[in-house]
């Protein structure tokens, strides 16, 4: 009975987690291959569960089995060396139970695995993803190279269209994963690996590096956006504009002073001298919905204090603490405001 | 011959002495031979000779205490990261610091804890368990223990002075390479593994010839105890994986140190590199931890349920495939890298056959608590708590197999779940009841009974509210390694069980520590064989006397102390005034030499301090290779150089 | 209750020295033996892990090792064979005086060896820091360098001590045939490597 204690407890979270919006979750069942490991996942966990009913069911039998003097194979009763004629089948038994139950679940496995092989040879729309310490840049990719553009941290995908990720590192291994859409997948220095994603439903949907990679690994998530085909369009029609010119004096100098050497040289704006490619592509930053990868929510109060001093706020990030006058912080924040 | 004269007559003096000298038998036994024997064997006094001593019993104890300190520091490490994770985004723990914890924390569990323990409790009850005086080699066993302690030791002080690692347990490259991680934390990682592996391929290379020489007469390998098995079939699996993580290591400390190119992709080199060889290691080492632990779940259920384990020849068997199969596994570490999907059918194929022989094991337990009469002491409740835990993680690691599960659980709490399942519930449940069930054997003094089923419930409840929810927290999105996560995804409840569950756990290691400590003044005296149990250990005293047996008992069956009739057999003719042990053929277990044991010696301890300084040094210098292997040869030398220089009646190694 | 003892046969006319598998130190070299054997392994997988990246080896064109200091080196190390069994044979028929007079001639052989073997590394044409392959290569040939100092100090050793009287002793006999078993794994272990480092590239 108080076995089973750690049974109920096990609960509670399902039931606690049922009031969130598990937009990170496995379960999220928003792509074909989500959904392809959500029916496996349950085929493998019925199986399971039984081999482990069968397991705890013998031994319970066993413990409590009544066993009069004389009746129980021990040194007591000078028995020992005999065993019972049931155990003998049974080995056998088990045995074969064990081992259909493993070639069962290894078909399922492979069933699964090539059909998402063969789901992934039909990709209409191309993405090149390239991690770094700590966010990702993605480029979209078009035939034509006019309509290729880079954003960062943040994806948007057409549903019901599948999507190749081709995904490249600039440092250290990391990998790429949306739990609610896909299994995950390394991103490997000096090596290209891809990712064929086909989502299923629109809505938003969370990833984070799952792959160490060094000191905040914990803060490189990104957001993908799954929305119908013309929403799509439209969204990659305005990603190809550049970044509108500055219509406030307070912007002005915000644009003066971000295309100046201070940020120009890791970040690059479109339509501005600032083509720096060691940061993200700010051009159309504050339409996005983090911060960092992640690290805080797009807000005004949010982009001050990360402009500010990002150290503080995402501690061994590449993007330094520079100490800005207060006019030039209000400048700065006037201007990435801009940039929808 | 080509003797000179002078030699011949020096034998004809030698061949008078031998008749003179003192043999144990009909005619030297009892209080007076154990007297004898005693001062024979004895251990000089006084720190030089603790530092001297190649008691394996002695060696064993000090093995077992400090990975259990070992233990109860990695355990520490874990209850701050909990802390830190109890809450979202929570900042008691800043990243750099986390990242360490976590290092540290796996480091040590892996390197500093489990594996010592069982070899240390193998060490110690090994030669017993087969009927012998000592083990193999007992300098090199001392020399092992040296090592893994100053190991342990460069490790933790690295990590108090703010130089410890920040890599993770597994260290992959390019990450703990010379670009991504200045500074020396990485190759005070990698040397650890210099050390540690150094002094597990000493121990085993101990094991493994104390098990097939040195068994008593008419122990067959076919009537040899189940952990002996399990013993020897790790210390060939060590034999086979280690030097593949020493080398990945000193390929590391290369690459960071003198500018080789191995793990670089962009110099023809590969990071993968890295992958293949530390998991080559990284997937036998865990069955180089849980194949001990099958080999106390046999001896504790043979004990509790009065009678030898169902189908002997199929738990061997299951022993040898499973160490056989553990090496074709590997790649299952590495399914989200982007290798051909058609080779990772093979690695899922693999994983999934590797549990056939542990299912079949489990059986034979069960079956053998049918067959018996099950005695639910303290021991048998470990058992017990081991297949309703283990299990769980056995079956997670099915599911894990699988290609396409594991790329969404890869890397996530899941996993960090499974790991703990089957290495808590798989290793640490069976040790906690071996050390229940051989505590009277090494201190005299039974554990308290009591304490002993309190402190089960505590830790089985309390292990399964830390570790299941991450399940959940890895189905819901949490990867390893965050040193925080965000709130409104579900993580915040798993997380808080999880913490809560720690501290539980780690109130019931204190409570085993506890009563550890109190049993050893207040517990009942224990007997030879409190536990009315059927192996060689048990025919001795408790604890046992310096030399083990007073005579070297003749092994009849799988169960010696069940099946002897009135008195135990024993050879004689050993000799009494010098160090010996009897050595017996490998299979068949007939007597075949008498072999010298060699005396208390300080220079396995000198040969560690200079071996250590060596090693340390080289972190620093690519040139301490060449002047530190200079002291280093100089005491291996000063090790085997024997001492006498006049000729004995029979040759002697001092 | 520690149980009675009943007396059986009487172990005292055993030896205490038996060579071959009777004796406890050949199964400890025979596991030392078995974990270089595995590093050594590694190093070959890793070796031709990295070669399966490549389009040519050695990479980017570069020149493999000269042949002349390794073919030499190969050379002498399998003569060495022969001084090597005459001594093995010596112990196994407990000729001590042989052993003492054969004893510098392999220790003699190994310098020479270790001479060469300095050539070798100069003629590797590849720093260790070029790239992988040099890497791996330099490090095959440290390895087996280390191997062939440490055996040739243990045979240093083993010959001042078996010129000391204790060289009569049987358990020196043993340590001989035991040492000569060893160094016929150092130079079994050298082919694979020579083969790896001086003909591999060359195919």
């Amino acid at each position: 009975m108080r076995r089973r204690a750690g049974a109920l407890v096990a609960l509670l979270p399902l039931l606690g987690a049922c009031s969130y919006q598990h937009y990170q979750s496995a379960f999220g069942n928003a792509a074909v291959e989500a959904r392809q490991f959500n029916i496996l996942f349950v085929i493998f966990l019925v199986v399971c569960a039984t081999m482990y009913l069968a397991v705890i069911g013998f031994l319970i039998a066993g413990l409590m089995r009544r066993r009069r003097t004389g009746n129980a194979n021990v040194i007591e009763d000078r028995r020992h060396h005999e065993s019972d004629p049931l155990m003998r089948s049974g080995l056998i038994g088990w045995a074969a139970l064990v081992g259909s139950g493993l070639v069962a679940l290894a078909i399922a496995s492979f069933v699964a695995d090539r059909s998402m092989a063969g789901a992934a040879a039909h990709e209409q729309l191309s993405i090149t993803l390239t991690a770094n310490q700590w966010w990702w840049d993605a480029q979209y990719n078009a035939a034509d190279s006019s309509k290729t553009f880079h954003t960062a941290n943040e994806l948007h995908l057409p549903v019901g269209v599948p999507v190749r990720i081709l995904l490249n590192s600039n440092d250290v291994i990391h990998s790429f994963w949306v739990p609610s859409l896909a299994g995950k997948q390394d991103l490997i220095p000096g090596r290209q690996n891809d990712i064929s994603i086909t989502p299923r439903k629109v809505g938003l949907f969370r990833g984070q590096c799952a792959e160490f990679c060094g000191a905040q690994h914990a803060h490189m998530a990104l957001v993908v956006e799954v929305e119908s085909y013309a929403d799509f369009l439209k969204w990659w029609r305005h990603q190809l504009q550049p970044a509108p010119s500055p219509a406030t004096p307070l912007a002005l100098a915000g644009y003066n002073f971000v295309t100046g050497r201070n940020c120009s040289a890791c970040h690059a704006i479109g339509g501005t001298p600032a083509g720096g490619t060691v940061g993200p592509d700010l051009t159309h930053f504050a339409s996005r919905r983090s911060i960092a990868a992640g690290t805080m929510a797009m807000s005004t109060g949010n982009l001050y204090g990360w402009v500010a001093d990002p150290q503080a706020l995402k501690p061994g990030t590449k993007m330094p603490t520079i100490g800005l006058e207060p006019d030039q912080l209000h400048a700065v924040v006037a201007y990435l405001e801009t940039l929808q | 011959m080509n003797e000179p004269a002078t030699v011949r007559d020096e034998d004809e003096r030698l061949a008078r002495e031998r008749r003179k000298i003192a043999r144990d038998g009909p005619k030297l036994n009892g209080a007076k031979l154990e007297a004898r024997l005693g001062q024979t064997w004895r251990r000089p006094p006084g720190i030089l000779g603790w530092l001297a001593t190649v008691d394996h019993k002695e060696i064993g104890r000090r093995y077992i205490i400090t990975a259990l300190l070992f233990l109860a520091a990695g355990g520490v490490l874990a209850l701050l990261m909990r802390l830190q994770l109890a809450r979202p985004d929570n900042n008691l723990i800043g990243a750099q610091r986390y990242n360490e914890l976590f290092t540290m924390h796996g480091s040590t569990m892996m390197f500093l804890f489990a594996v010592p323990v069982m070899e240390g409790v193998a060490v110690y009850i090994i030669p017993l368990m087969v009927g012998t005086r000592s083990t193999a080699f007992p300098r090199l066993n001392a020399f092992s223990y040296y090592m893994y302690l100053f190991g342990g030791l460069m490790l933790w002080i690295a990590f108090a002075l703010n130089i410890g690692p920040d890599i993770g347990w597994f260290a992959y490259t390019p990450l703990s390479g010379p670009q991504f991680s200045p500074g020396k934390r990485a190759d005070i990682w990698a040397q650890m593994i210099t050390f540690t592996e150094v002094a597990a391929l000493a121990a085993a290379v101990v094991l493994f010839c104390t098990i097939l020489k040195t068994r008593a007469p008419g122990m067959t390998l076919a009537r040899m105890p189940l952990f002996a098995w399990a013993m020897l079939v790790v210390a060939v699996m060590i034999i086979f994986s280690m030097p593949s993580v020493a080398l990945a290591s000193s390929m590391l400390i290369s690459d960071r140190l003198v500018g080789t190119q191995f793990y670089n992709s962009f110099e023809h080199g590969d990071a993968l590199l890295w992958q293949h060889l530390f998991w080559f290691f990284g997937h036998p080492e865990v069955y180089i931890i849980f194949l001990p632990a099958t080999g106390f779940v046999s001896v504790i259920t043979e004990t509790f349920c009065r009678r030898p384990i169902f189908a002997y020849p199929i738990v061997v068997l299951s022993l040898v495939s499973t160490g056989i199969l553990a090496f074709g596994l590997w790649v299952h570490h590495m399914f989200a890298t982007g290798l051909p999907r058609v080779g990772y059918s093979f690695y899922t194929a693999a994983s999934m056959t590797v549990a056939i022989p542990t299912a079949l094991q489990i059986f034979c337990w069960l079956a053998t608590m049918w067959d018996g009469r099950p005695r639910l002491a303290v021991p048998m409740l470990y058992v017990i708590g081991f297949i309703v835990t283990f299990v769980i993680g056995g079956l997670t690691g099915v599911i894990i197999a699988s290609v396409p599960l594991d790329l969404e659980l890869h890397d996530t709490y899941f996993i960090v779940a499974h790991f703990h399942y089957v290495l808590i519930g798989g290793a640490v449940f069976p040790l906690l009841g071996i050390i229940t069930y051989w505590y009277p054997k090494i201190t005299g003094r039974m554990m308290s009974e009591r304490l002993g089923k309190i402190d089960f419930w505590m830790i089985f409840l309390g292990f399964q509210l830390a570790f299941f929810p991450m399940h959940f927290a890895g189905l819901l999105g949490m990867p390893r390694r965050v040193y925080t996560y965000p709130a409104g995804l579900g993580l915040e409840l798993p997380n808080l069980l999880s913490t809560i569950g720690a501290f539980v756990v780690a109130s019931a290691v204190l409570l085993f520590v506890v009563n550890g400590i109190v049993s050893l003044y207040r517990g009942a005296v224990a007997t030879a064989n409190p536990w009315g149990a059927a192996s060689l250990e048990w025919a001795t005293s408790s604890p046992p006397p310096v030399y083990n047996f007073a005579h070297i008992p003749v092994v009849e069956s799988r169960t010696p102390l069940w099946d002897m009739v009135g008195e135990l057999p024993v050879v004689t003719g050993l000799r009494v005034d010098d160090k010996e042990m009897l050595l017996t053929t490998v299979v068949a277990a007939t007597p075949d030499v008498r072999e010298p044991v060699p005396e208390p010696s300080l220079w396995p301890f000198i040969a560690s301090v200079a071996v250590g300084i060596f090693f340390i040094s080289s972190i620093f210098s690519p040139w301490a290779v060449v002047f530190g292997a200079i002291p280093s040869a100089i005491a291996l030398i000063a090790w085997f150089w024997p001492k006498e220089i006049k000729r004995h009646p029979e040759p002697v190694i001092s | 209750m520690i149980p009675a003892p009943r007396f059986t046969d009487s172990v005292a006319d055993l030896p205490t020295y038996k060579f071959g598998p009777s004796s406890l130190t050949w199964w400890g070299i025979i596991g030392y033996m078995v974990i270089e054997g595995a590093a050594f392994a590694l190093a070959f997988a890793a070796y031709f892990f990295l070669m399966g990246h490549e389009q040519g080896w050695p990479p980017e064109g570069r020149p493999p090792p000269d042949l002349l200091a390794g073919t030499l080196f190969t050379i002498v190390i399998l003569l060495s064979e022969i001084p090597n069994t005459m001594i093995k044979r010596a112990a196994e028929k407990r000729d001590v005086a042989a052993i003492r007079a054969l004893m510098p001639v392999i220790v003699g052989i190994g310098a020479l060896l270790l001479l060469i073997r300095a050539f070798e590394f100069n003629s590797l044409n590849c720093r260790w820091t070029d790239n992988a392959y040099a890497s791996i290569i330099w490090a095959l040939l440290l390895l087996h360098t280390a191997h062939i100092l440490t055996d040739w100090i243990d045979t240093i050793v083993l010959w001042m001590l078996m010129r000391t009287d204790l060289g009569w002793e049987g358990r020196r006999l043993v340590d001989t045939d035991e040492n000569s078993l060893y160094w016929r794994y150092v130079w079994l272990l050298w082919l694979p490597i020579y083969l790896m480092i001086y003909w591999v590239p060359r195919l």
